[in-house]
Formats: C-alpha cells, structure tokens, sequence
C-alpha cells in the first residue's frame, strides 16, 4: 500500500463524459436506492466508469462520476482512493495483477515476478506500447492453483516460466488464450494421480444404502427370535425435542439454589409436624415425630470415643448429649440418613443446624481421617 | 430516566446518552480526542475507553449508549469504571499508538501550551517509545490561506472533516487513502470555502491544524485573555481577545450557546491584523487641501470654529456601525444639547425606525428561538454572508428535521436546501394574499419565522416591503403568545443599540443620505462612519479608528478606539445588550470615543454632564433602563410593533432584492485594512468568478 494520488496532469484526458450505455445503465443502478440516497451508487459506478476508461480513472471521470451523483467531489474521491481496485494512473491493456501471498509464493510466484519484471519492467510501469502494466497484489483466493495471475476480469493458473511466457506472447499478438491453469489439469482437481477417494465401490452405486441393508437385516434377525413375544406396539411418534426452541426451566439438582429450595421445604414439614404436637412434649417425643433414633452404642468402641468437640458446632455440651444418645464415633454421624439427621437435630432444638454447619459431612472426613 | 453506577455513583441519566455523558455527569472526566458534542459520533481516537462490568473488553464511551448497557445478573443498573487498572492500561495504549507517527515537536508546535494531546500524554503517556520503525511522514495540504497544515502531526479524528461538513454545510474536507497512508485534504488542495473554516484550528485536537495568520506569533501562556463580543456583524458573538502587550495576537470563540455555540466566522477571528494596520493614531486637521498632523487642542480649535459658524440646522452626526452605545449616546448627547435634530445611524438607509416600537427592528424569535420554528421565510437577505452564525443556525434546525424554508432574494448557497420563491418584492405580495404556494407552509407552520434582511429595507420602496412583511406575520400567525417569528436581521453591530437610543432624525431632521447630500450641510459629525460618501461641501469630522473611506473625507480627524480598546456596550441583532471589554490600548495619541466626544464637548462650550465612563453609563441607565441588563434582551410587544409597520404607506417596486453585503471579507474599516481579508476576499472573489464561468 502507498500514498496513492491521482495521476499527473500530463497523463489525464482533457475530457470525460459517460458513453451512451454507461448512461443508460447508471440510471437503471440509481433507481435502485431511495431519493437521496443516490451516493450509495458510487462504488459500482466508478467500477464501470474504470472500465470505460481504459482500466483506470481519470480526474474528468470521477468529477463527472461525482456530478452524476451531486456529490462533493472529496466525497468521490476519497473513495476511488481508499479501494485499491481503482486505478489512479492509466494501466496497459492487459493489467496483470500478480499474487505475491505465500501459497503462490511457495510455488513460484517469484519465477513469475523475473517474467514480469524482464519483460514489463517495474511494477505500475505501463510498456511503451501500452499492451502491459502488472502489479503485485495480496490473495486472490486461488492457492489451489498457485501460482497464478489476474489478467484485467480472468485468472491465469498453475503458471510456469514458460507458460507463463506464452500466455504473455499469445496476449501480445492477439491469439486467443485459455483461461484458468495453463497446465494439462482440469479447474482445481488435484494434479497426477488420484491419491484419495480411490476404492471404485465408492463410485458404482454399491456403497449407496449398505447401511440401510444392515439395519434391516439385524431387525430380522430380532423379529425371528421374538416371533411369540406379542406385536409390538406402534411406536408413537415424538419430537427429537418437544421444548426445542422454548424456554423451558429444568430443575438442576445440585445447583445451591435448588439445594436451598429442598431444605425449605422439609423445613416447613418439619415446623408442621412440630406444630401438631402438644405443647408439653419432650425434645425426644418432638424428636419421634419427625425422624427415627440413630441407634447407639452401650460404650465407646475400644474403651475410646472419639473427640467429637472437632466437629464445628459441636461443643462439651452437644459432646455429652450426643454421648448420653450413644454417639461416640465420627462414622456413627457420618452414617446418618435424613431421618436420623432430623431427629437428632430436634432432640438437640437444633432444627436445621446440623445441616447448615455439615455435621455429617465432617465427620465423614474425620472419620477417614481416623482409619488413615 | 435510567440508573447508571459510575465509578461507586449512582446516577439517573437520559437513556439515550452515551457512556461519555453519563460519566461526565457523574463528574468522571473521559480524555477524548475524536469525540466533538456539537458534532456526529466517529468513535475513532479510542481515547474514552472505560469498563462495563461483565463486558469482556473496554469499549469506547462516545460511542456506546447508556440504553446499550446490559444490567447486573440481579437487575442491578450497569456498572462503569473510569478510574481501572485496566482502563488506564487501556488508554495508555492508545496513547502510545496515537503517538507512533505522532512527531516530538512540541517545541516548534504552534499548539504547544493548548494542545489535548499534549496535555492527556502527560496522564496517559510513556515516557519512552518501543516504536522503532520509522515514523509516517506526510506531505502538507495547502488548504486555504487562514488553516496552516501540518500532516505529520495529525492523528485522523476527522473532527474538522465533520465540522466542515455538518456545521459548515460546506464538504470540502476529506480522508483520502486508508489504514496507515490515510489523509486529510481537501479535492486537489483547493482552498476551502466555507465562511467558517478557522474553526477547524479550535478543533484540532492536536497541532496538525493551525491558524496561518497566527503561526509562531505568541505561546498561549503569554497572552492576556479578554473576554468579549465582535462587532464584525450583528449577531454579537461571544469572543476571547488574546493580547500580548499593547497588541491583540488573536480572537477566539467562547461558548455562548444563545448565539454563536462555539462558532465564530473568519472575520471575527482573523481581524486582528486589520487592529493594527492603517490606524488612526494622532488627530489630523486638513490645511490646503491636505491632512497635517495636528494636536488634541488644535483639533478641537478647528472643530470649534466650524461649529460656532454654523445654524444648528445645518450641522448633523451620522454614527458608524461598529460604534458602542456609549458613544452614541456622547455624542447624542452633546447634539442635543447643540440643539442639532439631524442625527442619523443608519448610513444605508434602512427605514427601522424606533417609532414603530422595538420590536419592529430587532430579530425577534432570537438566534436560539431558530430552533424552534417549523418554517422559514428569508426576505431579502443573504444569512450566510450578513450573519454566518445565524445560518449555522438555520442549517442545524435543517439538520435536526428538514423544514420548509422560502427564499426571497437571490439564489445563493446558503448551506442548506431551500425552495427559491422569487428575486423581488412581488413574491412576497404574491405569498401574503396567499397566491403562492408557500403560503400553505407558513400557514401549515406553527411557529413559522420570517427573517427581513437589509437587502430588503434600504431601498427606496423598504417602507412598502416593511409593511409587506409584518402583513405576512400576522397573516401566518408568527406572532403569538409565546412566540415571535418576525426577525430583522442586521448587518451593523451599532444598529440595534444606536435604534434603541434613538440615534435617528429629530423632528424636521435630515436622515445620513440627505445630510451626506451636497450643499445641505455645514457641519458634519461622522463617529466612524466609513460606508457613505459624503459630498464635498460640509466641513466633516471624522472620528474613528482606520484611515478608511471617511477618514480621506475629512477635515478634521479625532482618532478613536477601535472594539478592543475600550469598554462598551453592543445591542445584537436579537436586541440583546452585551458587553465587549478592553483588551489592549488604543495606539498613539488615540483616546475611547467617549472620552473624546467629551473632551470635544469642553471645547464647544457644551460641556457632557460626566467625567467617566461609570457615570455616562448611569445616565445611559437613567434614560434607557434596558442597557442596565447585559446579556438579556428587554421585551418588546411585537403585536403592536407588526400593526404599526403593516401601516406603512408606500407601494413596492418590481425590483430584485440584492444583499447589502458583496464581499463578505471586507465589510468595515478594520477588515478593510487587514491583509488576511485581502487575501480571503481576493481568493473568494476568484472562486466567484470561477463559478460564474
């Protein structure tokens, strides 16, 4: 990319003015966008107009281009030079623009720059008999045939040196040329022999519904094994997704949330049961209600309890509750189950607790801690 | 309404505003550089980064909306951060980018001292660059004589593009190539057109853009700011005269939202050289047919025997346009009381009389009220020209909603699209009886607005088109309860105060073109009066400022102080009194005008009853009260003022309507002597004549 400017006084026509089908053609393309927004032609204008002249636009040309449609002239002309498509400075009359982008790069585009070079001379040099002018461009999107080049609306692939330098004479002279790759192969289709996509069965038909042909033969087999068990019934049709594509809310079962939602609600059962009881009963009859007595142990196991004040929210007095329930061991409470769990924390008026502060869940790593 | 959290604040902000308001609301300041709030959005400098929290990466404030921002999880309002890490990181980069190609010129930078850039490097710039490449180099653009260039500096906001382009109304800025090679210029380096393109320096955030009158005059930090109004039109608008000493280095615009926003057309601005050249330094007294320099007492002797001569009725004073009130009424004064009637400030003839009320001369429905109205009709003016700021005006009401605008007069650009009724007072009877099909706009409007332009009332038949127009005011309901749609639009910043203190014929009084007319005169006053041609015969004194048109009439000259130098009221054409202050010294033996009205006063044997300026400004009070309220504008009954006019006798005549201003550059005395209108009004008569080729 360069600074780019129109051409120099000495090059530009001292006239434009736009032939009779450009004309008629640019009126068609302005009915296309609404009133006042006539500009929006621009770029399809000044592409046409590129073409009238010869390849590249003259100063004359994007005046009337910005005439034609009542924009200021800046206007038009900031656009002819931010597109590098626009040609600024006359081209030859074949414009050859080279892919100079790595893929043609590895294979050979240098090559074909001497070529260019040698007989053209520098880039944006336009010859004395104003055939040729090339320029090195980025991709052109056609890698799978590198090297290859743009000659004014067609591509030119698979070049070499040589064919390249005959592709050049042919132009010269005016003999007819073929577009595409300059070599024996055909658009993009690989080059010698065929290496995938090799096995004929592919290609005759046979491959066609082989899948098919084995999940019918399995279901025989299936159907001749069964033949006492009764018709099944027709499988009734369902959608892959019945909720595709509506806003469902699925209930996630270890989300916080839904773990929070749970708890209230036994919560709430839990203060119903209680309710339901007279006022006078124990903390072991409230305790009845509404779980089921761990079983405990006469003593500690071995002569030794465990020290239960680890457990967070267990203190000296809990210790000796639990202890007076039979409760020496971290496995003992790492082994309750919900009831357990509920009836203990209400003997304790601890409703709820127990879970809040993971009792259980500390004993379990305090028990295995103690086997370790 | 919508709650917003800038930086731990909450705030309630419209939700339409961007990111950039709302933080200005919550008083966090966002540096900026391609961000403008009088123009269009580009979103380009990438200066105003800050975080929304939950939005992955910075994003540009100006061009974000308060509307665009997601809430919290929970529905809490969006939170931003201005202060960061990782918004200062952010802008850090952005800085250092900006400043890859940016040249260290700081020194040799004429916008050193006032420079963005310069002043947000010091919060957000590095103090070393890993840039090692060359830097870009760009070729300069000659884009006109008042805009110095320097490409190196720029760094693409496109703010003076947008500018020239949406304020001006005048596209001749452009970015021509792209990524690293883009450019400002205009189409081949022509110079630009607009009346209003110096305002491109004020905008350059950087140094790229300069003022080329001003380049390598003075460093900001020099320079004695005087706030102020101009005087070169009408319209009053706000200025700061930067001075340096006894000399005025440059005039720039201040915000005056009623008026001129942030504008100022070029002349106000490049006037400053024209303060200097060709003044009137010493009192001149013409002896055999030449001008000697002569003392302050031998001026007044000459003065004094001319008048002792002389029938009150046969001496008279005509008063300038660039003339403050103050002197006006000296000299109104010191007239009466030498019993003289012919007084005159209206050298072009206009017929506004303060007879038919205030508001039968004033600009009515004010330079804001614009704004407002839903149809315009221009009688005989050419805004753009009399009153740039006023057009800017026109052309952003245009902008905000196309509007039906009628001209009367000739067809010219003025920035916006318009429907060209006609040259010549028949269309504007046509439309009052409602013939024309632009009637039905008025009509259709409910705050329609019809501008007179001087074009129109210094002809022979104004009085006719006076009355012409106030009958389509009423006709068009442009004058209600809450709303005056009838504004004239003045050329001459003395008009409306010389108007309101009655600077006009006495009974039986000659009015300026019979008393310049030969023969009718012995003695004539002119207080800086330079656009009439007086005939030879009167013995003339000319007080003033510049060696101008009525300095060369002279017989005796009293030099003045020119609207820099003295402390004086202005009246707008919207009626609003304003204040211009004394920025610098008037030069040589030069005194303020009121001071030698005066001193002549003394002479004459009629002595002015004050001694300074703070009592002739309490007797301008006791007589006038409206004076007393600088920057308000005294209400007017505009009911009574319209029948009062529809009056007016006369029948029109079927003749164009021509602006009274041709060249816009050189409308006065001090434009007159400066180079840079020269130059500008040599290039815009060129492009004139290119135009009519």
């Amino acid at each position: 990319m360069a600074v780019r400017r129109l051409a120099s006084d000495d090059v530009q026509p001292d006239s434009f003015s736009f032939t009779p089908k450009t004309k008629a053609w640019t009126k068609e393309l302005v009915a296309k966008y609404p009133e006042g927004r006539e500009a929006s032609a621009v770029i399809p204008l000044l592409w046409r107009v590129q073409g009238d002249c010869g390849g590249w636009l003259p100063r004359k040309a994007l005046e009337a281009v910005a005439d034609r449609l009542a924009m200021p002239y800046i206007r038009v002309f900031e656009v002819a030079t931010f597109y590098t498509m626009f040609n600024l400075e006359p081209v030859g009359k074949f414009y050859i623009q080279m892919c100079g982008t790595t893929p043609c790069m590895l294979c050979g585009s240098n090559e074909i720059r001497k070529v260019l070079e040698e007989r053209i001379g520098p880039a944006n040099h336009v010859t004395a008999d104003g055939m040729f002018s090339w320029i090195e461009v980025e991709c052109l999107g056609a890698c799978c045939n590198a090297p290859m080049v743009q000659i004014n609306d067609d591509y030119y692939e698979d070049l070499t040196p040589e064919s390249f330098n005959k592709l050049l004479d042919d132009l010269a002279a005016g003999r007819p040329v073929k577009t595409g790759p300059q070599s024996e192969r055909r658009t993009s289709e690989p080059e010698g022999d065929v290496k995938t996509l090799t096995d004929p069965a592919l290609f005759d038909g046979s491959v066609v519904g082989s899948w098919r042909k084995r999940f019918e033969e399995a279901a025989a087999r299936a159907a001749l094994k069964n033949e006492e068990a009764p018709e099944p019934a027709p499988a009734t049709l369902k959608p892959a997704k019945p909720d595709a594509g509506r806003a469902v809310v699925r209930p996630v079962a270890d989300a916080p949330a839904q773990k929070a939602a749970e708890l209230e609600a036994e919560e709430k059962e839990v203060a119903a049961k209680l309710a339901a009881l007279p006022k006078t009963a124990t903390p072991e009859e409230k305790a009845n209600a509404i779980g089921a007595r761990p079983e405990g142990l006469k003593k500690p196991r071995g002569g030794k309890a465990d020290d239960l004040k680890k457990i967070d929210g267990v203190g000296p007095a809990n210790e000796a509750k639990l202890n007076a329930l039979g409760v020496y061991h971290y496995d003992q409470i790492a082994d309750w189950d919900r009831a357990q769990i509920l009836w203990v924390g209400a003997f304790l008026s601890f409703a709820g607790r127990i879970d809040r502060e993971g009792w259980v869940a500390q004993a379990r790593e305090l028990a295995s801690k103690n086997k370790s | 309404m919508t709650k917003i959290i800038v930086d731990g604040i909450e705030i309630e902000v419209p939700a339409e505003y961007t990111l950039l308001q709302a933080c200005e609301q919550a008083g966090a300041e966002i540096p900026r550089f391609c961000y403008h709030e009088r123009l269009s959005i580009a979103g380009n400098c990438r200066m105003c980064l800050v975080e929304i929290k939950g939005a992955p990466k910075p994003v540009a404030s100006c061009a974000w909306g308060v509307r665009d921002c997601r809430p919290g999880p929970n529905g809490e309002p969006p939170e931003i951060s201005t202060k960061s890490a990782t918004v200062k990181k952010a802008r850090e980069g952005v800085m250092e980018f900006l400043l890859i190609n940016h040249p260290l010129d700081c020194p040799i930078c004429d916008q050193g001292g006032e420079c963005d850039l310069q002043d947000q490097a010091m919060a957000y710039g590095v103090d070393s660059t890993r840039f090692h490449e060359n830097k870009r180099a760009v070729e300069d653009k000659y884009i006109g004589p008042l805009v110095q260039t320097w490409m190196n500096r720029c760094i693409h906001c496109t703010r003076c593009i947008r500018f020239v382009t949406e304020v001006a109304g005048v596209p001749d800025l452009g970015a021509i190539g792209r990524g690293e090679d883009m450019e400002i210029t205009s189409y081949l380096e022509k110079a630009m057109s607009s009346e209003l393109q110096s305002n491109v320096t004020d905008l350059c955030p950087v140094g790229a853009l300069t003022s080329k009158p001003y380049a390598y005059n003075a460093r900001p930090w020099e320079l004695t700011k005087t706030e102020s109004v101009d005087v070169m039109d009408a319209v009053g608008s706000a200025i700061r005269v930067d001075s340096r000493g006894r000399e005025v280095m440059r005039v720039l615009p201040r915000v005056n939202e009623a008026i001129n926003e942030e504008w100022i057309s070029d002349k106000t601005r490049h006037i400053a050289d024209g303060l200097r050249r060709q003044r009137l330094d010493r009192p001149y007294i013409r002896e055999n047919g030449k001008l000697r320099a002569a003392s302050w007492p031998e001026a007044f002797a000459a003065i004094a025997k001319a008048v002792s001569a002389a029938k009150p009725d046969r001496i008279g004073a005509i008063a300038g346009d660039l003339a403050a009130v103050e002197e006006m009424f000296a000299l109104k004064s010191l007239m009466d009381a030498l019993g003289v009637k012919n007084l005159d400030a209206r050298q072009d003839g206009t017929v506004l009389d303060p007879a038919h009320g205030r508001a039968s001369y004033v600009f009515n429905p004010t330079i804001e009220g614009i704004e407002d109205a839903d149809a315009i009709l221009i009688v005989g003016s050419n805004p753009r020209l009399e009153a740039s700021l006023v057009n800017v005006r026109i052309r952003k009401r245009w902008r905000m909603a196309p509007l039906p605008i009628g001209v009367i007069g000739e067809k010219v650009d003025l920035t916006y699209d318009y429907a060209h009724l006609g040259a010549g007072p028949d269309t504007l009877a046509e439309i009052v009886s409602g013939k024309h099909s632009f009637a039905k706009a008025l009509k259709a409007a409910e705050r329609p607005l019809i501008i007179v332009g001087q074009g129109a009332l210094t002809r022979a038949d104004s009085a006719a088109i006076l009355a012409l127009a106030a009958k389509a005011a009423k006709a068009f309901g442009a004058v209600a309860e809450d709303w005056n749609g009838f504004g004239v639009l003045h050329t001459a910043a003395s008009r409306v105060g010389a108007l309101d203190l009655g600077f006009v014929p006495g009974e039986g009084g000659l009015d300026a073109k019979a008393m310049a007319a030969a023969g009718a005169l012995d003695v004539l006053f002119l207080l800086g009066a330079d656009e009439i041609d007086v005939a030879p015969g009167a013995f003339v004194t000319y007080q003033g400022t510049h060696g101008d048109r009525g300095a060369h009439r002279a017989d005796v000259i009293l030099p003045g102080a020119t609207y820099t130098e003295k402390s004086g009221l202005y009246v707008n054409t919207e009626g609003r009194v304003q204040l211009a202050n004394r920025a610098a010294f008037p030069p040589g033996e030069a005194r303020e005008d009121w001071a030698v009205l005066r001193a002549l006063s003394d002479a004459l044997g009629s002595r002015l009853p004050f001694d300074n300026l703070a009592q002739l400004r309490e007797k301008l009070v006791a007589a006038h009260p409206h004076f007393a309220e600088i920057d308000a504008i005294a209400q007017a009954d505009g009911a009574a003022a319209l029948a009062a006019l529809a009056k007016l006798p006369g029948k029109p005549l079927n003749e164009p309507f021509a602006s009274p201003v041709t060249d816009f550059y050189l409308t006065n005395p001090i434009a007159r002597a400066s180079t840079v209108m020269a130059e500008c009004s040599a290039l815009a008569s060129g492009a004139r004549r290119e135009a009519a080729e």
